[in-house]
């Protein structure tokens, strides 16, 4: 047995190697990879973009994008007390969360501090599957402890493939996978491939139509071409992070630790966020008895506690604002821009801000933000009017519409 | 005869940088070093044709960034490397190895516990969080809590508002953190014995605690507050070894106008008419400055320097009990050729770093052990360098220079001084260590030096061989630094300072005391000196 793991550890050795991770699909978007333009994703070397963010972006709002989650963390969660310790954990009220369902959640430490946010895929009475950024493992098995629970990560088991945009549908129903129509948002299936199984929930990142697919890690390449032979007439196209970062933010969803930082990893304690200091208050579900956190943000809630807000904004002109500061009336700072692009489907200049109370919650006008705009090697300092609106920035009726639309 | 306007006792770094500091200010200053050479426990000295050796410290990091620029270092000569890597080589034949990127060092503490892998994360964001604490406090003068002076209570300020910045929670996490063991704390994180006991190295050296003592939490911190170039926590090797700081810093002493008499050795420092006036010689000269600043550790300065008539009972009675206990010692070998370790890959980055064989805090503890019954550990602890693959300058190419830092090694041996045959018995056992893991190390070997206590006591200077010149446990850092009172670089007579590391904040080659030392002379003398930039911004 300890040789055994002995030899499981050596074999693991030669890991510095290859000291970036390749998901399952690797081959395939290495192959269509024609910019080269990588990032690092959570250890996984990830596209940026693999022709052009622009025509990544019209994929993704006009046809069927596909984006590669898979380093996305992924941990399997069952057992008999499975539903009592999510229940425990997170803000949100798991027990309403139904079979084959999914919900968006986050979960926060003894302070109220959100440690992460992320998807929570009900399979079973005792059976649950969380996806988020963060590593999590220690957390969640240390949180585990006296629940009759099983903690497993399946990041590297597990593939998964978002398919986002209005001919989603049509592509997973061409590839086969009938019945998808039928799914509402937040709805899962499994769905018969090469003699498995897959997953395929409407979830997705975007704030558009959209299907993840989930599959093992072996069943990767296959599901894959199936998909893109099935989407050939259907403009489907794989896409890198650029493009879903526009789409992102055009739907107002936050990613950590762009635009809040997640508590277990800030050095200053003040950087640390509520949920009701990053949007997600509407997750906390106060009349559960007790969740880890609860009483901190109760407590921030009754008093003062409460000293941020996550805004959206539209900003003056045709300029991202993207790292500026916030001013009230253009002399007090009142908060930072987290993200910021001009959106090619509002035709506005849109921003997320997280901005120090009382601006954003009492004092809601008269904001501007400085940007520094780089042209050809001078800086304009523009100083433009900001409108705090309201969030998403671009609500698309095919998002719910069930069955969607046919192309 | 000449009166200088200081005369600092003793060239070490730390000497070294007051001194610069005040002959920049416009002193008129004489360093007096017993050696032919100066640096104290910063020095490269070649002891066989072709190799230069790093004979005491070995590595950089917590020598301050303000004082490299403050005294143009790089333009004398002073280039630090960073290195990566690392590795404890474990018994069952693997190894744990230290990788600077973040996801690959992540994946190596997973291949033992993937809870571990990640506990990780939250373990050096506390440790980091606890040296963004402590890290301002490196180039200021420790208040004293009980002064009441304006200037005491303005800094003791300045250090409630850094723990202001916490919260309540991690206020009492600090307070855990600086009177924990080292195993303690760890054991709050991690399960592997081998992650354990590769964090836990920080937390012993240069201390004569073990692993499991209270205060050694604090000490690990120490190694960490340092930086190269920013990169906080990293470590280097200064090019040429650790004498290119002194090397650099006496350069720029004397190219603004400063005098070093080397081969001096100072057998009392002279005081009348209740001041410092001059030191005297070993062989009966005299030299007369208006100030005298001393270098040595505290126990040598005012117990065989100063007379005994000139200092106060209690303060005399703390000196004699700062906790100054040699616990190391220094092995640095020439080797004909690069050693093999078979257990690491090949071309692996690790070995450019440090390498370790204490793979869990129980062989620690019982190397600690071993101190406590005055022998020096038999299966010791060793902190094993190689900077020669990476600096061009220390051994002709395709030799290497290899600096072992030992531990435990006692001041005494069973109630007795050292011998010649103890000490070659002590390299013994470490190079048996190391030829466990290297087939063929012993016929590597070109030339050893073998440094005990007794060695560095003898040459350097540093009283029982203690490099941090006073442990630095929780009862012997900031205010209490070497002592109660007299915690500011001043001492109970007049016109006599202390600029080593027995003050604040303490030891390694990190110049703070010396700066801040001089900051105290300057100010007694109404001087502001333009010289000395501000400490920089926590990062």
């Amino acid at each position: 047995m300890a040789l055994d793991r002995l030899s499981a550890r050596k074999a693991l050795q030669n890991h510095i190697d290859h000291p970036l991770l390749e998901t399952p699909f690797h081959p395939r978007i290495e192959a269509l990879s024609r910019s080269q333009e990588w990032y690092v994703w959570a250890g996984y070397r990830a596209p940026l973009s693999l022709t052009d963010e622009e025509m990544e972006y019209t994929a993704l709002r006009n046809s069927c994008g596909v984006f590669d989650i898979s380093p996305m963390k992924k941990y399997r969660i069952s057992g008999p007390d499975a539903e009592a310790f999510l229940d425990y954990v997170m803000v949100r009220n798991v027990a309403k969360l139904g079979i084959d369902r999914v919900h968006y959640t986050c979960w926060c430490n003894d302070f109220g501090h959100v440690i992460d946010d992320g998807t929570l895929f009900r399979f079973g009475p005792e059976s649950f599957r969380l996806c988020c950024q963060e590593r999590q493992y220690e957390w969640l098995s240390d949180a585990a402890d006296g629940f009759r629970v099983n903690i497993e990560e399946e990041t590297r088991a597990v593939a998964g493939l978002a398919l986002q945009g209005p001919t989603s549908c049509r592509v997973l129903l061409n590839a086969g996978f009938s019945g998808v129509e039928a799914l509402r948002p937040f709805q899962l299936a499994r769905f018969p491939h090469e003699g498995g199984e897959i997953v395929i929930s409407r979830t997705g990142f975007t704030g558009d139509l959209g299907y993840e697919v989930w599959v093992s890690h072996d069943a990767a390449l296959s599901i894959w071409d199936r998909l893109f032979s099935a989407g050939a007439l259907h403009g489907i196209q794989a896409v890198g992070y650029g493009a879903l970062n526009r789409c992102r933010i055009e739907a107002a969803f936050i990613v950590p630790n762009q635009d809040f930082m997640t508590a277990d990893h800030v050095l200053r304690p003040d950087r640390a966020r509520f949920p009701d200091e990053i949007g997600l208050d509407w997750l906390v579900d106060p009349a559960k008895p007790y969740f880890n956190g609860r009483r901190a943000i109760l407590e921030a809630r009754e008093g003062k506690g409460l000293r941020h807000v996550l805004v959206g904004l539209e900003v003056e002109g045709n300029v991202p604002a993207d790292g500026a500061i916030v001013y009230h009336r253009g002399k007090h700072e009142a908060g930072i821009v987290t993200a910021g692009i001009w959106s090619p489907m509002a035709k506005r200049n849109i921003a997320i801000a997280s901005l120090d109370r009382p601006y954003g919650s009492d004092i809601t006008k008269d904001f501007f933000v400085e940007i520094y705009a780089l042209r050809e090697g001078r800086y304009h300092k523009l100083m433009k009017r900001a409108t705090i609106v309201s969030r998403p920035f671009v609500k698309l009726e095919r998002r719910t519409k069930t069955p969607p639309d046919d192309f | 005869m000449k009166t200088y306007d200081a005369i600092v006792v003793g060239g070490g770094h730390n000497g070294l940088v007051t001194a610069c500091y005040l002959q920049k200010a416009g002193l008129d200053v004489i360093v007096v070093e017993k050696n032919d050479w100066v640096g104290g426990a910063a020095v490269s000295r070649s002891l066989t044709p072709g190799f230069l050796y790093s004979n005491c410290s070995y590595v950089c990091s917590l020598f301050r960034p303000e004082i490299m620029r403050d005294l143009d270092l790089p333009r004398h000569g002073l280039q630090v490397l960073p290195y990566e890597g690392g590795a404890v080589l474990t018994r069952d034949g693997d190894y744990l190895a230290n990788y600077r990127e973040h996801d690959p060092h992540i994946r190596e503490f997973a291949r033992y516990s993937k809870r571990d892998a990640e506990a990780y994360e939250r373990y050096s964001r506390d440790v980091t969080r606890q040296c963004r604490l402590i890290q301002p406090l490196l180039l200021r003068t420790a208040p004293d809590p009980f002064s009441f002076k304006p200037r005491d209570i303005q800094e003791l300020l300045f250090i409630a508002k850094k723990f202001g910045d916490l919260s309540p929670h991690d206020l009492a996490q600090t307070l855990r953190f600086w009177t924990m063991s080292i195993a303690d704390f760890l054991d709050e994180y991690f399960e592997t014995d081998v992650i354990k006991a590769f964090l836990a190295i920080s937390g012993i050296i240069g201390t004569a605690l073990g692993p499991m003592s209270p205060g050694t939490a604090y000490v690990l911190l120490h190694h960490y507050m340092g930086e190269v170039d920013g990169s906080v926590g990293a470590w280097g090797f200064a090019r040429g070894g650790m004498g290119a700081i002194s090397k650099a810093l006496a350069a720029s002493f004397q190219a603004s106008g400063g005098t070093i008499r080397t081969g001096a050795e100072v057998a009392q420092i002279l005081t009348g008419k209740g001041r410092a006036e001059g030191v005297a010689l070993a062989d009966g000269e005299e030299i007369h400055g208006r100030l005298v600043i001393s270098n040595a550790d505290v126990k040598r300065t005012f117990l065989k320097l100063v007379d005994r008539d000139s200092l106060p009972e209690t303060f005399l009675h703390r000196v004699r009990h700062f906790k100054m206990r040699g616990s190391s010692g220094k092995v640095n070998i020439a080797l004909d050729s690069l050693p093999e370790f078979p257990a690491l890959p090949k071309n692996s980055p690790c070995t450019k770093g440090d390498l370790h064989f204490t793979d869990s805090i129980e062989r620690m503890e019982r190397a600690y052990d071993d101190w406590k019954a005055e022998r020096w550990s038999r299966d010791p602890m060793i902190d094993l360098m190689i900077p020669t693959q990476i600096d061009p300058t220390m051994a002709p190419p395709g030799k290497h220079f290899m600096s072992c830092f030992v531990q435990y090694c006692p001041p005494r041996v069973e109630g007795r001084d050292w011998t010649d045959a103890d000490r070659d018995a002590f390299a013994e056992t470490v190079i048996g260590q190391i030829a466990d893991y290297s087939p063929g190390f012993r016929d590597r070997i070109i030339h050893m030096e073998v440094r005990t206590p007794r060695e560095l006591e003898q040459e350097v200077g540093l009283t029982e061989g203690n490099i941090f010149q006073g442990e630095l446990t929780f009862d012997q850092i900031l205010f209490n630094r070497p002592v109660p009172g007299y915690a500011q670089y001043r001492s109970p007579v007049p016109g006599l300072y202390m600029c080593g590391s027995s003050t604040h904040p303490g030891g390694g080659v990190m110049g703070a005391p010396g700066r801040n030392a001089a900051a105290e002379i300057l100010r007694d003398l109404k001087r502001h000196p333009k010289e000395m930039s501000a400490a920089h911004d926590v990062l």
